[in-house]
């Protein structure tokens, strides 16, 4: 009960005086918004539907680790976040707490095409409840991913510039644009090492039906990257907050 | 309530806390005072639970800190060296927030925010957010955070430093309430004279070491072993200082420039005999008073370190 009452209120707070500050909702409305509007002049017969799955991936990606590289080092930086690390709740779900509001954040982001690519093409046949979840399990990873730059940075200078080292690779690899099947062969046990190829795979299977691997896989490998993650995060925060 | 024992941190090949222990009882208030990178916040940092020490103990209320830490926080309310708050929240969200890390229920912490900003006098901050707060201000507010949950055990690092005297003594006077409450307080300062005023004991503390530690008038007895009294004559008169060693026998006198006799003596000066002498052979007496070593001598001549290092406040300040 008592760790509910603290995890809450950090989630509280942080969507409060981070995630609803107009700066970071028109960001997180305005960034998918433009990159679909580019996606689609590029290529005008196109099929939206087709660039969906890479706009959605793209969008948790870049709305979750720029809010948790930004939030976790501003606080560091100002010391408050001393009280979390004092205060009698477990690692674990201080680290949960922090990256719910940025998974949330990145759900966000995931609609802002989704809502887009609605008024140009017929979306009844998604499974929305499937497409809920591996958004959810995309943003987890993403986040957990922000939070190891996080860990990793001092200001939030660095922690920008050490998460743009990841993702824009990230954008390649990952299929979101390019297929997979496509990227040199050297390259591509790369891609099977990052969670964001079987995010995207997921939800190309759900939006297009063009995935190249299995969905129970994809989901596994998602639950599995995630607990990793996590894992390793808390480990490197103990090591490095706890000095 | 506190004991630790054996307490060591290298950063580097910095000896920040080198083999530190000490005990406090239940509802003392026990201060380290130091100069600046003595040690101060270093050892705080670990009995909190904030830094792991290369080797040590540390007990609180029973609780092993290194095994517990999180059942030892929970009974221990923190003030940073900087007050660390968090900047867009006004007060009573800033005490909220942290009232809910303690797992406080909602009705539960709005009522203590509220008692709290009252007690403090920042009920008037309205909507203010934390980063408009003046220096004072934001210290009361992060003394209050600390007690919002009521802990048995409180830790202020330089809880004083950096405001003005009123705020300070308004600091000192709630620390004190605190203790008559029965809460037990270890602070660290550099000042002399707060140490001086609100600890029950103190250690000196000095390249990360316990140098002396004891009550007040223990570790005054630590350096003086001689008594001293200072005779305030009227104006210029040819004191004959042998005269009066041989009439005290064991007495060391000196004429300052001012004229006025220092007599010391490793017995008490037995003050009527002196003043009938120089009475009679036609010194005037204004004044006679014992000299006491301050805190401050005790204090440099134990740690070798000259205490211009530690700051003085509020010299012309109130005495209290
Ligand atoms: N994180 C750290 N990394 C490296 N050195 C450190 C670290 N923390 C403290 N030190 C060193 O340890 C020593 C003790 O520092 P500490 O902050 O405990 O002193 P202090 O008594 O609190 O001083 P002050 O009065 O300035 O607050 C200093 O020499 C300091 O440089
Ligand atoms: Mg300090």
């Amino acid at each position: 009960m008592k760790s509910w009452i603290a995890f809450w209120n950090i989630l509280k707070k942080d969507v409060r005086n981070y995630y609803l500050k107009p700066p970071n909702i028109s960001w997180g409305i305005i960034f998918p918004l433009s990159w679909t509007l580019m996606q689609l002049i590029r290529s005008p017969d196109g099929n939206i539907l087709e660039l969906l799955p890479g706009l959605i991936a793209m969008s948790i990606l870049f709305g979750t680790t720029s809010m948790l590289a930004v939030t976790i080092t501003f606080e560091r930086s100002g010391r408050s976040f001393e009280r979390l690390l004092l205060a009698p709740i477990h690692l674990s779900t201080m680290v949960l707490a922090k990256i719910a509001g940025t998974i949330l954040f990145g759900t966000f982001n995931a609609f802002v095409p989704v809502i887009f690519a609605a008024l140009f093409a017929d979306l009844r046949a998604v499974n929305w409840g499937a497409l809920l979840l591996t958004i959810l399990l995309i943003a987890l990873t993403s986040a957990l991913t922000g939070l190891l730059i996080a860990v990793s940075a001092e200001q939030v200078f660095e922690a920008q510039t050490l998460a743009n080292f990841f993702r824009f690779p990230m954008l390649f690899l990952c299929g979101l644009f390019v297929p997979i099947a496509r990227l040199p062969l050297l390259l591509r046990p790369l891609s099977y090492c990052l969670p964001l190829s079987y995010g995207t795979d997921l939800l190309k299977g759900l939006l297009t039906r063009q995935n190249s691997l299995s969905p129970a896989l994809c989901f596994g490998m998602l639950l599995f990257f995630a607990a990793t993650l996590f894992l390793i995060c808390r480990h490197r925060i103990q090591q490095k907050w706890i000095l | 309530m506190i004991s630790v024992t054996g307490l060591t941190k290298t950063y580097g090949s910095v000896c920040a806390v080198n083999n530190i222990s000490f005990e406090v009882a239940k509802g003392e208030i026990f201060g380290f005072l130091g100069p600046n990178g003595a040690g101060k916040t270093s050892t705080i940092n670990i009995m909190t639970g904030l830094s792991r020490p290369d080797a040590g103990e540390i007990e609180l209320a029973g609780i092993d800190v290194r095994r517990q830490p999180k059942k030892a926080q929970a009974i221990m309310g923190i003030v940073p060296d900087e007050s660390n708050l968090y900047n867009e929240m006004d007060g009573f969200d800033n005490l909220c927030f942290c009232a809910a890390l303690y797992g406080m229920p909602k009705s539960e912490r709005e009522g203590k925010a509220r008692r709290l900003l009252e007690q403090f006098r920042l009920d008037d901050t309205g909507k203010r957010p934390f980063k408009a707060f003046s220096k004072g201000m934001r210290r009361r507010l992060t003394i209050a955070a600390a007690l919002i949950h009521s802990p048995q055990l409180l830790f202020l690092d330089e809880p004083t430093t950096g405001i003005d005297v009123e705020s300070s003594r308004q600091i000192r006077d709630l620390i004190r309430e605190l203790k008559r409450q029965g809460t037990t307080i270890f602070l660290t300062t550099h000042y002399i004279e707060e140490a001086e005023r609100i600890c029950d004991r103190i250690a000196f503390i000095a390249r990360g070491q316990i140098v002396a530690a004891g009550t007040l008038p223990e570790l005054m007895a630590s350096v003086s072993h001689q008594h001293a009294i200072r005779f305030v004559t009227a104006g210029s008169t040819n004191t004959p200082a042998a005269e009066l060693e041989s009439q005290f026998p064991g007495s060391q006198v000196s004429i300052q420039a001012d004229h006025s006799i220092v007599m010391t003596s490793k017995q008490r000066i037995p003050l009527l005999p002196v003043m009938k002498f120089l009475h009679n052979i036609g010194v005037e007496v204004h004044e006679a008073r014992e000299l006491t070593p301050s805190l401050e001598d005790v204090f440099v001549k134990l740690t070798g370190i000259q205490s211009s290092a530690l700051t003085e406040p509020e010299r012309k300040g109130s005495t209290r």
